[in-house]
């Protein structure tokens, strides 16, 4: 095989990869969430499928598949349909333009290296950032055309604070981007190599402390999850906008919801966690592993917020989304302009 | 070959997408298929080499004024563009207003092909100004936004500012007055 054919195998085989991680990732985080929430519970969550329930999320998605598929009668044929695919492709999309490795020639096997990642895009975080906001259109036209009023309801409110949090979250990306500049997330995680005084990592977390909050904070609202899971807070709405789903079609929409986390993880990876760098590892070639490591972290975080964080109310969740976290990413943006002009960080 | 295949591909999503937003009943589908058209302008724009453009495109009118679109279609919940009410008395049916239509509908044209008779001349200026990629990065957009056109750039800022105080302005009006 020549270098052009062995080139082009192994991109797809990089892409392959990456897709078969992200299903799996979204069918391991049922299965953690419901592990972790049932150790902070006082119990053992799934047991029974497998070794300790680790065939869990099989069984549950072989379920939903044999299920029947029910549409409501007034409901719109082709948008309830439509919904949960484009739901499912923009979280899967989105994860295209983000990198998760350094570049390796495989141990010599290639003449020049190629890039970890299925794209490597000059204006990654843009990408990332775009297809992310179409995965609003999902959820909305979910609620919209299943003629239920508690769909209708979820997903009025989850359009609503999509657009309130997309702009704190925006803002502090701009900040990021500000600091490395560069638009391409790998460039972004490349200014992060190397460390200050011989031991703190050069990671953007310690120069943008306020902005990682914010930035995670926006995420998990973002990603609808406790504590912002108002689209489908199950007092008030049943189920918010899945109400009337059901089958595979349910399903994709919590998987959505998943790979949105996972992609919001390695984002916050890339931008503020140093991405791939890392002691021991990097330096054999297996950065990724690092990559995997801290985005692990931080899902691990999303769920702990989950089963340990009441939900807001909802006027709460706007009066914070716009007096209080937007201003604090705008002046986190300022201070960040200041900073990089008076003393060229 | 390929990149022409594509330019085809994604000109013609855009202009059948763009037809058929005018032919819905429900404007749902409307809002749907112009999202799609938006999508297809974007992709024309990477192929010019302008991935900034794009984004922006994808993010400005698909991801946040197309949601708003949406936002309010809900909450009127129109499913059904009225046909008896919508017919005659509706002030945009009156005579006059369809003239005015189809008097713009005429100029547009006029402007479409007077363009597309120049698109040669066009393409030989674009192809002078040198590196296309350079002249759309970031960079220089944003340099060429806050020198050059800082002018319409703030005028801008200051319309959008206008058009918000006035619109929590009728929103905060009191319904008994």
């Amino acid at each position: 095989m020549d270098q052009a054919t062995l080139r082009f195998v192994i991109q797809l085989v990089i892409i392959g990869f990456t897709f078969f991680m992200l299903i799996n990732a979204s069918a391991l985080l049922v299965l953690a969430e419901r592990k972790i929430m049932g150790f902070m519970q006082q119990r053992y969550g799934p047991y029974l499928v497998g070794p300790h329930g680790l065939l869990q999320p099989l069984a549950d998605i072989l379920k939903l598949l044999f299920k029947e598929e029910l549409r409501p009668k007034d409901a719109d044929k082709w948008l309830f349909t439509l919904a949960p695919i484009i739901s499912v492709t923009a979280a899967f999309a989105a994860f295209a333009a983000v990198p998760w490795g350094a570049e390796t020639t495989f141990f010599g096997l290639l003449d020049t290296p190629v890039k970890l990642g299925v794209a490597d895009v000059n204006v990654a975080v843009l990408v990332v950032f775009a297809i992310t906001s179409m995965g609003v259109y999902g959820i909305v036209l979910a609620g919209w055309s299943s003629n239920s009023k508690y769909s209708l309801l979820g997903g009025l409110r989850s359009s609503a604070q999509m657009i309130s949090y997309e702009l704190a979250y925006a803002t502090a990306l701009a900040s990021v981007i500000m600091l490395a500049g560069s638009l391409s997330l790998r460039e972004v995680v490349d200014a992060q190599s190397g460390y200050w005084l011989g031991f703190i990592p050069r990671w953007y977390l310690f120069l943008q402390p306020v902005g990682f909050i914010i930035y995670i904070i926006a995420g998990v609202a973002e990603t609808n999850r406790a504590p912002f899971d108002f689209p489908e807070a199950e007092q008030e709405l049943v189920a918010g906008y899945n109400t009337e789903y059901s089958s595979v079609r349910f399903a994709l929409f919590p998987q959505a919801e998943y790979i949105n986390m996972t992609t919001m993880s390695a984002v916050a990876t890339d931008l503020y966690l140093g991405g791939w760098h890392g002691p021991l590892l990097e330096r054999w070639g297996l950065g990724w592993v690092w990559f995997l490591m801290k985005v692990g972290v931080i899902l691990f975080a999303y769920i702990w917020v989950r089963w340990t964080v009441p939900r807001y109310r909802y006027d709460q969740l706007m009066q914070f989304g716009w007096k209080w976290l937007f201003p604090a990413a705008v002046l986190n943006l300022i201070a960040t302009a200041a900073a990089i002009l008076y003393f060229n960080v | 070959m390929f990149e022409t295949l594509l330019f085809y591909v994604f000109s013609g999503v855009a202009i059948v997408a763009s037809a058929l937003v005018i032919g819905q009943r429900n404007p749902m589908y409307s809002i749907m298929l112009l999202i799609a058209s938006f999508g297809a302008l974007s992709g024309l724009y990477i192929q010019l080499d302008a991935p900034f453009v794009a984004m922006a495109q994808v993010i400005v009118y698909a991801g946040a004024i197309m949601v708003l679109f949406l936002f309010v279609v809900m909450l009127l919940n129109a499913p059904q563009e009225d046909a008896a009410e919508w017919d005659r008395t509706h002030p945009l049916r009156r005579p006059g207003v369809a003239r005015f239509g189809a008097l713009l509908a005429g100029l547009l044209i006029i402007q479409l092909v007077w363009a597309l008779v120049r698109v040669n001349d066009a393409s030989a200026a674009v192809g002078a100004r040198g590196d296309v990629a350079a002249i759309s990065s970031v960079r220089s957009v944003g340099r060429v936004l806050f020198t050059d056109y800082l002018f319409a750039f703030e005028a801008t800022s200051i319309l959008i500012l206008v058009a918000m105080v006035g619109a929590v302005l009728l929103a905060a009006r009191e319904p008994g007055r």
